[in-house]
C-alpha cells in the first residue's frame, strides 16, 4: 500500500511533478528532498561550527592571547560543540536515514511525511537562535557544549534562555525525525524484507532512534531544570535550596553518553554497507553486527559515571562504571573484526568511499582506545578534562562520525545525483583529510597527558611548538572540506552517468533504481527474495 | 497519517512524554539514592536521636570543621575549633561563631557536607543550626552550636571525617520581598 497520497490526478503519469522554487523545500513532503535539505543543512553547520574551530585554533597558535577575550573563546568552544553535535553531526545522519531507509527496505516514503517536513523545518530556527544569541550583549552560551550547573545557572549570562530555547527544538526535531524512522520501520518494509534481511544501515538508525527517544527527553528536562533554577527560583541544582549540582551531572550524562552512540551507531551502519561493496565479499557476520549494535545500545546506558570519575564516588561505584565501559569494547571489537575479516581475501578496490571507510576503521579504533584508557578510573583523574580527552573524542566524532558521512555520501551521490562524482578530486579530498586530521588531532594527545587543559584560550610555554602544529593541520583540515564542497557541486551539475547498479559490488534495494532515483519510489513495494 | 501507523506513533510520543517525566523523576530518586548511601556526602536533615551507642574507646577519629560563607553572604563565619579528635559513640557539643558585620538584619541557612561521603551515613547530628535558618541582627554576633557523635558502626578506613559547612544569605527568600531570587546578590 502507498502512504503517500498523490494529488495531482491530473498528471498521474508525471510522477516527477512537484511545486517549483522555495515552495517545493517549504511544502515537501517527499523523503528525499528532505534528506536533501537536512544534508545541506548540516553542511552548512559543518562550516558554521567549522569556522569557530578556525578561531580557536588561531587563539591556540601562539601562547598568550591573540586576538580574542576569554569570554568570546568559551562562547567558541561552546557553540562549536553544540553546532557539530546537533546541527552537523545528528542532521547529517537524519537526511541520510530520510534519503536511504525508504529506498533500503522498499518503502514508497518515510510513514509520516507531514511530520518529516515539520522535523526539518523547525531545526534552522533553532540554530538561528542559538547563533543569534552570539551578537546579545553578554555575548552567547560561554560555559562549555555540557552547560555544567552552576556555569549554566548560577554564572551563566543574559542569552541563557535562548540557548535552553533552541535546546528544546533541536530535541523536539530529533525525537519527531526517531519515532518517524521507527514507524518507517515497523510499517513499511516491503513483503519479505524480514527483520534479519534489512540492512545494517537500516538495523544500527533503528536502534539509534530507540536512544533518541529514550534520552533526548532527558535532555530536554535537563535543559527546563537550568531555565527554572536560573530564572524561576528552583533550586535542582543550588545547594542553597537543597539541590546539588552533581545531580546536574548525572542526569546529563544519563543523556550524553547514550547520545555518542547516537552519534557513531549509524556510522557502524554505513561503513558496514560500504566496506562489502568494494571488498566484493558479504559482511563476515551479519547477524553479530545486529547483535553487537543491539548490547552498546543496552550498554549505553549503564556507564554514564565515567564522565564523572573525579566527582567523587565510591570505589564500588567507580569499579562498576568502569567495567561497563569496558565492556563496550567486546561489541565494538566485534565490529571492527568484522569488517577486517570482510575484507580479507576479498577483490579490494579502494575508491573514495572504500578509502574513507577504511580510514574510519583505523581511526576510530584509535579513538576507542583512548576512550579505553579513558576508562581507568585512577588513570582518569590525570586525564579528566585536559587535551587527551579532547583528542579522543574528535577521534571518535571527526575520523569516526564525520568521516563515515562523507564516505556516505561519496558513495550515495551517484545514486543521488545521476552523475559520478570526479574521482580525482576525491582522493584529493580524502589524502588532504587524512593527512591534517592526523596532524590536528594527534599531538592533541601528548599536549593532553602533559596536562595541558581543555577550553582555556592559554597554556603554559612548553605546549607552543605542539600547538601551533595542531593550529596548522586545523587550518589544512579546514581547507581540505573546500574541496569536498567543490566535489559535490561539480557532481550535482553534470558528469558521468552512473548506472543504476553504480558500485559492482553493491548490494541492496537502492541499487535497483535508476541513478538518479526518482522522485517517487517504489511505489508498488519490490518482491524480496 | 494513514491510520496503520497511529498505535505505534501514539506508543513512541508516549515512551517521548514519559522520558521526559524520567529526567524529572531523576531528582528524588537520586536524593533517596544518596539518603540511602551517603554517597553526596549530605548529612541527614533532622536531628538524631541522643541515644547514645556503646562508645568505642579502642579507636579515635579525627573531626575536622570548615565553615565558609558563599559569595554572597557578608557575615563572619567560622568554628571554635578547626580539629578534634573523638571515639566513635561519644557525643560532643562544639561552637560555631557568626558574626553580622553589616548594619541590616540578615538570615542564613548553612548547607554541610560531609567528605568523604560514604562518612555521612555515620556522622550523627542531635542538634545543628543548619536544621533551620538562622536570624542576625545588624552588627550583632553569636554562638551556634552542633551536637554530634560518630556511629561506632564507621567502617575502618575513615579515620578523619571533615565536615564542611557553606553558610548561604537567604534573606530575600525568606521576606519575599524579591519577586525573582536569581537576582540575588545584584
Amino acid at each position: 500500500m502507498s502512504a503517500v497520497v498523490n494529488d495531482h490526478e491530473h498528471d498521474h503519469e508525471h510522477h516527477d511533478h512537484k511545486p517549483s522554487g522555495i515552495k517545493r523545500w517549504l511544502y515537501t513532503t517527499n523523503h528525499k528532498d528532505i534528506g536533501t535539505m537536512y544534508l545541506v543543512f548540516a553542511l552548512v553547520m559543518f562550516f558554521i561550527g567549522g569556522a569557530m574551530a578556525m578561531v580557536i585554533r588561531a587563539e591556540l597558535f601562539q601562547p598568550g592571547m591573540q586576538f580574542v577575550e576569554p569570554n568570546f573563546f568559551n562562547q567558541m568552544t561552546t557553540v562549536h560543540g553544540l553546532i557539530m553535535v546537533f546541527g552537523a553531526v545528528m542532521p547529517a545522519f537524519t537526511g541520510l536515514a530520510n534519503w536511504m531507509i525508504p529506498m533500503m527496505i522498499g518503502a514508497p516514503d518515510m510513514a509520516l511525511p507531514r511530520m518529516n517536513n515539520w522535523s526539518f523545518w523547525i531545526l534552522p530556527f533553532a540554530f538561528l537562535i542559538l547563533l543569534m544569541s552570539l551578537f546579545m550583549p553578554g555575548g552567547g552560551p560561554s560555559f562549555g557544549w555540557t552547560f555544567y550547573a552552576p556555569l549554566s545557572t548560577t554564572y551563566s549570562g543574559d542569552s541563557t534562555a535562548l540557548f535552553v530555547f533552541s535546546v528544546h527544538i533541536m530535541g523536539i526535531s530529533s525525537i519527531m525525525g526517531a519515532i518517524n524512522v521507527i514507524v518507517t520501520i515497523f510499517n513499511l518494509r516491503a513483503p519479505g524484507m524480514t527483520w534479519m534481511k534489512m540492512p545494517l544501515f537500516v538495523w544500527t538508525w533503528l536502534i539509534t532512534a530507540f536512544l533518541l527517544i529514550m534520552v533526548m527527553p532527558v535532555l530536554a528536562g535537563v535543559v527546563t531544570m537550568v531555565l527554572t533554577d536560573k530564572y524561576f527560583g528552583t533550586s535542582f541544582f543550588d545547594a542553597v535550596g537543597g539541590g546539588d549540582p552533581v545531580l546536574f551531572q548525572h542526569i546529563f550524562w544519563f543523556f550524553g553518553h547514550p547520545e555518542v552512540y547516537i552519534m557513531i551507531l549509524p556510522a557502524f551502519g554505513i561503513v558496514s554497507a560500504i566496506v562489502p561493496t568494494f571488498a566484493r565479499k558479504p559482511l563476515f557476520g551479519y547477524a553479530s553486527m545486529v547483535y553487537a549494535t543491539s548490547s552498546i545500545a543496552l550498554l549505553s546506558f549503564l556507564v554514564w559515571a565515567h564522565h564523572m570519575f573525579t566527582t567523587g564516588m565510591p570505589v564500588a561505584g567507580a569499579l562498576f562504571f568502569m567495567y561497563c565501559t569496558m565492556l563496550i569494547a567486546v561489541p565494538t571489537g566485534v565490529k571492527v573484526f568484522n569488517w577486517v575479516a570482510t575484507m580479507w581475501r576479498g577483490a579490494m578496490t579502494f575508491e573514495v568511499p572504500m578509502m574513507f571507510a577504511l580510514a574510519f576503521i583505523v581511526l576510530f579504533t584509535i579513538g576507542g582506545f583512548s576512550g579505553l584508557m579513558l576508562a581507568i578510573t585512577p588513570a582518569d583523574f590525570q586525564y579528566h578534562d585536559t587535551y587527551f580527552v579532547v583528542a579522543h573524542f574528535h577521534y571518535v566524532l571527526v575520523t569516526g562520525a564525520v568521516f563515515s558521512i562523507i564516505a556516505a555520501v561519496y558513495y550515495w551521490l551517484p545514486k543521488w545525483t545521476g552523475h559520478m562524482y570526479d574521482e580525482t578530486l576525491g582522493q584529493w579530498h580524502f589524502w588532504c583529510s587524512l593527512i591534517s586530521v592526523n596532524l590536528l588531532f594527534f599531538p592533541m594527545h601528548f599536549v593532553g597527558l602533559a596536562g595541558m587543559p581543555r577550553r582555556i584560550p592559554d597554556y603554559a610555554l612548553q605546549f607552543a611548538d605542539f600547538n601551533a602544529f595542531i593550529s596548522i593541520g586545523g587550518f589544512l583540515f579546514g581547507a581540505s572540506q573546500l574541496i569536498f564542497v567543490w566535489v559535490l557541486v561539480k557532481c550535482a551539475r553534470g558528469g558521468e552517468k552512473a548506472t543504476a547498479q553504480v558500485w559492482e559490488g553493491a548490494e541492496g534495494l537502492e541499487w535497483q533504481v535508476a541513478s538518479p532515483a526518482p522522485y517517487h519510489t517504489f511505489d508498488t513495494p519490490p518482491v524480496i527474495k | 497519517m494513514a491510520l496503520k501507523h497511529k498505535p505505534l506513533t501514539f506508543k513512541l510520543a508516549v515512551t517521548a512524554l514519559a522520558m521526559f517525566g524520567f529526567g524529572f523523576a531523576l531528582v528524588p530518586l537520586y536524593d533517596v539514592f544518596c539518603d540511602l548511601t551517603g554517597l553526596n556526602g549530605k548529612t541527614a536533615a533532622t536531628a538524631a536521636t541522643a541515644e547514645a551507642a556503646q562508645i568505642d574507646l579502642s579507636r579515635q577519629v579525627v573531626i575536622e570543621f570548615i565553615a565558609r560563607p558563599n559569595k554572597q553572604m557578608p557575615w563572619l563565619f567560622k568554628p571554635e575549633v578547626t580539629r578534634m579528635t573523638v571515639h566513635p559513640g561519644e557525643i560532643h557539643i562544639m561552637n560555631y561563631l557568626a558574626e553580622n558585620p553589616t548594619s541590616r538584619m540578615i538570615i542564613g541557612q548553612a548547607v554541610p557536607s560531609v567528605s568523604p561521603g560514604q562518612a555521612a551515613l555515620y556522622f550523627h547530628k542531635i542538634e545543628c543550626f543548619c536544621f533551620t535558618q538562622q536570624q542576625l541582627a545588624g552588627g550583632k554576633n553569636m554562638l551556634m552550636p552542633l551536637q554530634f557523635y560518630v556511629d561506632p558502626a564507621l567502617p575502618s578506613q575513615f579515620s578523619t571525617i571533615t565536615l564542611s559547612y557553606t553558610l548561604y544569605d537567604v534573606t530575600s527568600a525568606w521576606t519575599g520581598d524579591s519577586a525573582e531570587p536569581s537576582q540575588l546578590g545584584e
